[in-house]
């Protein structure tokens, strides 16, 4: 019963979602106020349509319904509730219904806090926003739909893929999508200024904080899938440079580039073309991210498994949204003109370079992951490109990235002096030097240039902020006073770079990881990165949906035990798995890193792999401080006050 | 710029997404006809020797070169790999398996650091008889590897009878792999 109704709320929805298309794209050129006025409440409705329907599959998965054929897939009775919910969308007919819920859910946020728009604006946003989403829905409904019957109902489901039973990964598709999807709302709103013929710095002001949100998702969710990799895999690797993974990476490179130059369009009114470019380019890369992997194109491990006829369905709604828009944008972007002017060495100017990087960064690997399917579809040539490509291509682009993001920020804007902000930056690029100097006498070449420039990033970051808040030069309270009175954009930004710069230094860090295999016996130790550790215990131990064998192991420093660790080895029954838990411990700075491999016959012992990995730890959460930087910046007074339809003056620095 | 130059310009981002798309079409339409396949790529190899190579040895053991592909004594797998492929992880398991039936495995690092390696062979346990490295990635263009894992089989008389791109599982070693070991067996 539950399942027909979401059924129902999901053929309502796709209804809804047409409306929604239809009306707010035509309303405004027919100049009719009344229709206008009514797509925020088609948003809505829409909106909860599909979140009826989303609440009936989870419903469905919760009580293990197993007439739902999604369900008797991909859940069993004996996993636990949590994964019993997430693994509704962690299948391909389920995560459509999720990426439509959190679609129609950026549509219900223009809709409910949009009233400070212009009337047309919004409708046209929101009509592009309901077409999209249409779409898709059309698609889960009819070709992959996830309430499908099954009958007779097995006694069981299949049950979840052990290797998505995990906290980390039950929450990475959600972060993952919003980040995704949230794209959406840019991509809206370049369009709708493409079809109204204007750009304007209240237009910057309004596409700032979705692109800023959607990026806070997107760095969480990659910085989510990075870690997963990391902890599950078992040796440490964290980035593979799979297309699955590059899928998400591109749009998070445009998106990045395009978080950088809407401030031009909101400061200097420049750029506009460009930035719609951004917005288009975001969207479409996410878009063919989500669902170029999975037709079987790109040859990956991520990949659900999905016919070529789904495939050639969405490349036909990808060939409406991306050729259409991109169409729009070669007749119209032409008339956007830009007012502002600005000096060669300036803000702007930085941020200029800024998304040239990005954006080459961006095309190599673009390049990169197509270049194989096509080569081989003209040329009939067989060919490779692995991660020693991107490697070698991508890491000297972020080079020049990570000088000028010292820089730029310290930058006057529309003209600047480049001199008096290198002046400024002499203790940042002392510490480089330094670190540089130290890592590069010990021979480690490679960690040296990366620990380097991460130093550098970091300590410029510093030096901007400690320079508004005059630290050292007015007393203590009084630089509290300034750090709570700055913009906070402008600590976001700070932030965010401060973030970039700790990931930078983990990356670095991690090429000094140190590691060791072992076949210890209980009781017997081994002596890796300055500690013993000791294998205390092999025994067994329960678990929900598997059996699982654990290894007790200690660690001491002088003769001290400092720590325990229990990595595990679990066998699942149902789907005869063995997946291997690793022991991770942290203290921020560097992780102790424990496998359980194997009980290698005949040895009596286990099979370990211990590793220590200095700075890991802050990879990750580098990533997660650019994402809070930019939910720092989202806090900011100009876009909680909402855009004004006049440029304000904006405070001193932004 | 001229007017008609700026239009042009603006254009290109819709010629190259058409460009795209319709290269996505071909290929999904193929796909469709079974006519093309992105995991089982035919191989110019089929039906001969491979070509002349010689590696160095990786991870403390005996590397190899064509001539010692002659004439192996019953017929042998190839397999390319890396630390850093993810497929590769996946088809561990499946290699040990293999070689736990007696069938030999002689494995070819493609563009992989020493360290990596070590590291990749101790976690997922080896499969491999021989184990080779090929660093530069030049041995891999010769035989038309089209990415990693890539496995290769290679018959009493040394030619190589079957190719196959992507990580090997159940069905492919039951469907395809089984029949040819009995047939050249």
């Amino acid at each position: 019963m539950i399942p027909e109704l979401g059924h129902f709320a999901l053929a309502l929805a796709v209804a809804l979602a047409f409306a929604q298309g239809v009306i707010g794209i035509f309303a405004p050129g027919l100049r009719d106020p009344r229709a206008m006025r009514g797509t925020p409440a088609l948003a809505l409705s829409h909106f909860l349509a599909i979140g009826a329907a989303f609440l009936a599959l989870i419903y469905a998965g919760v009580v293990s319904d197993f007439t739902v054929e999604n369900v008797a897939n991909f859940s069993s009775a004996a996993v636990p509730l949590l994964y019993r919910i997430t693994g509704t969308w962690g299948n391909h007919d389920g995560s459509m219904l999720l990426w439509c819920f959190i679609l129609s859910l950026c549509g219900a946020t223009v809709a409910a806090f949009g009233n400070g728009l212009p009337a047309s604006l919004r409708a046209r946003v929101l009509g592009v926003l309901g077409l999209v989403s249409g779409g898709f829905l059309l698609f889960t409904l009819t070709v992959s739909d996830p309430f499908t019957r099954l009958w007779p109902p097995p006694l069981d489901g299949a049950g979840v893929n052990p290797i998505l039973q995990d906290p980390g990964l039950a929450f990475h598709p959600p972060v993952l999508y919003t980040g995704y999807v949230g794209f959406s709302v840019a991509f809206a709103f370049a369009i709708a200024a493409l079809i109204e013929g204007r750009i304007d710095a209240a237009w910057g002001r309004w596409v700032r904080p979705w692109a800023l949100i959607s990026w806070c998702f997107l760095t969480a969710g990659i910085a989510l899938g990075s870690w997963w990799s990391y902890y599950t895999l078992g040796w440490g690797g964290y980035w593979f440079w799979d297309p699955v993974e590059n899928a998400a990476l591109l749009p998070w490179l445009t998106g990045t580039a395009l978080l950088h130059c809407a401030i031009v369009v909101e400061k200097r009114e420049a750029l506009k073309a460009w930035t719609v470019l951004l917005a288009i380019a975001t969207f479409s890369l996410s878009l063919s991210g989500t669902f170029l992997v999975r037709s079987g194109i790109l040859n990956s491990v991520h990949s659900f498994a999905a016919a070529p006829d789904q495939g050639l369905f969405i490349l036909g709604l990808l060939a409406i949204t991306i050729g259409g828009s991109l169409l729009l944008f070669a007749i119209r972007a032409p008339i956007l003109a830009a007012t502002g002017i600005y000096a060669p060495l300036s803000r702007e100017s930085a941020l200029v370079l800024n998304n040239i990087f990005l954006c080459s960064i961006a095309t190599v690997v673009f390049v990169g992951t197509l270049y194989p399917p096509f080569v081989n579809l003209l040329f009939g040539i067989q060919l490779s490109i692995g991660a020693p490509f991107f490697n070698e291509t991508v890491l000297p682009l972020a080079g020049p990235i990570i000088l000028a993001m010292g820089v730029g920020p310290m930058m006057a804007w529309k003209r600047a002096a480049l001199l008096p902000v290198l002046r400024q930056l002499w203790l940042a690029a002392a510490v480089g030097l330094l670190v540089f100097l130290v890592m590069a006498a010990n021979r480690h070449v490679i960690a040296a240039v990366g620990l380097a420039g991460g130093a550098w990033v970091v300590m410029a970051a510093l030096t901007d902020i400690a320079g508004r808040i005059r630290l050292f030069r007015v007393s203590p309270g009084s630089s509290l006073a300034r750090l709570w009175a700055l913009p906070r954009a402008a600590v976001g930004a700070t932030l965010g770079h401060i973030g970039f710069g700790m990931m930078v230094l983990g990356i670095a860090g991690m090429t000094l990881a140190t590691q060791k295999v072992i076949v210890l016996k209980p009781g017997q130790s081994t002596q890796l990165g300055g500690y013993t550790w000791t294998l205390d215990d092999i025994h067994d131990a329960p678990g929900p949906n598997f059996s699982q064998r654990v290894a007790d192991i200690s660690l001491s420093e002088n003769g001290k035990v400092f720590m325990t660790l229990h990595p595990a080895r679990r066998f699942f029954s149902a789907q005869k798995v063995i997946t291997n838990t690793a022991a991770i411990r942290t203290n921020g700075f560097q992780d102790i890193y424990a496998v359980f491999a194997a009980e290698p016959a005949g040895s009596g012992g286990a099979e370990l792999r211990l590793n220590r990995h200095p700075l890991a730890p802050e990879i990750w959460l580098g990533g997660l401080v650019m994402a809070l930087g930019g939910g720092i910046s989202l806090s900011d007074r100009r876009l909680r006050v909402g855009a004004p339809a006049r440029k304000k003056p904006a405070g001193a620095v932004a | 710029m001229s007017p008609l130059r700026r239009r042009l310009l603006f254009g290109i981002p819709l010629a190259l997404a058409v460009a795209g798309g319709e290269g996505f079409y071909i290929i999904l339409r193929r796909m469709q006809q079974n006519d093309y396949d992105p995991h089982a790529l035919p191989s110019p190899l089929i039906g001969k020797r491979p070509p002349a190579f010689n590696l160095p040895g990786a991870d403390g053991m005996q590397g190899f070169s064509n001539t010692d592909l002659l004439a192996p004594p019953k017929p042998m797998l190839v397999n390319w790999f890396a630390s850093w492929c993810v497929p590769c992880l996946q088809e561990a398991p499946m290699l040990m398996k293999l070689a736990k039936t007696g069938l030999e495995i002689w494995g070819i690092a493609y563009q992989d650091h020493p360290k990596d390696l070590a590291n990749f062979i101790s976690t997922n346990g080896n499969p491999y008889t021989r184990l080779a490295a090929d660093a530069s990635g030049l041995t891999a263009i010769n035989w038309g590897v089209y990415g990693v894992p890539e496995t290769y089989f290679i018959d009493k008389q040394g030619i190589v009878r079957w190719r196959y791109a992507g990580a090997l599982t159940d069905d492919v070693v039951s469907g395809t792999l089984q029949p040819l070991l009995q047939k050249y067996a």
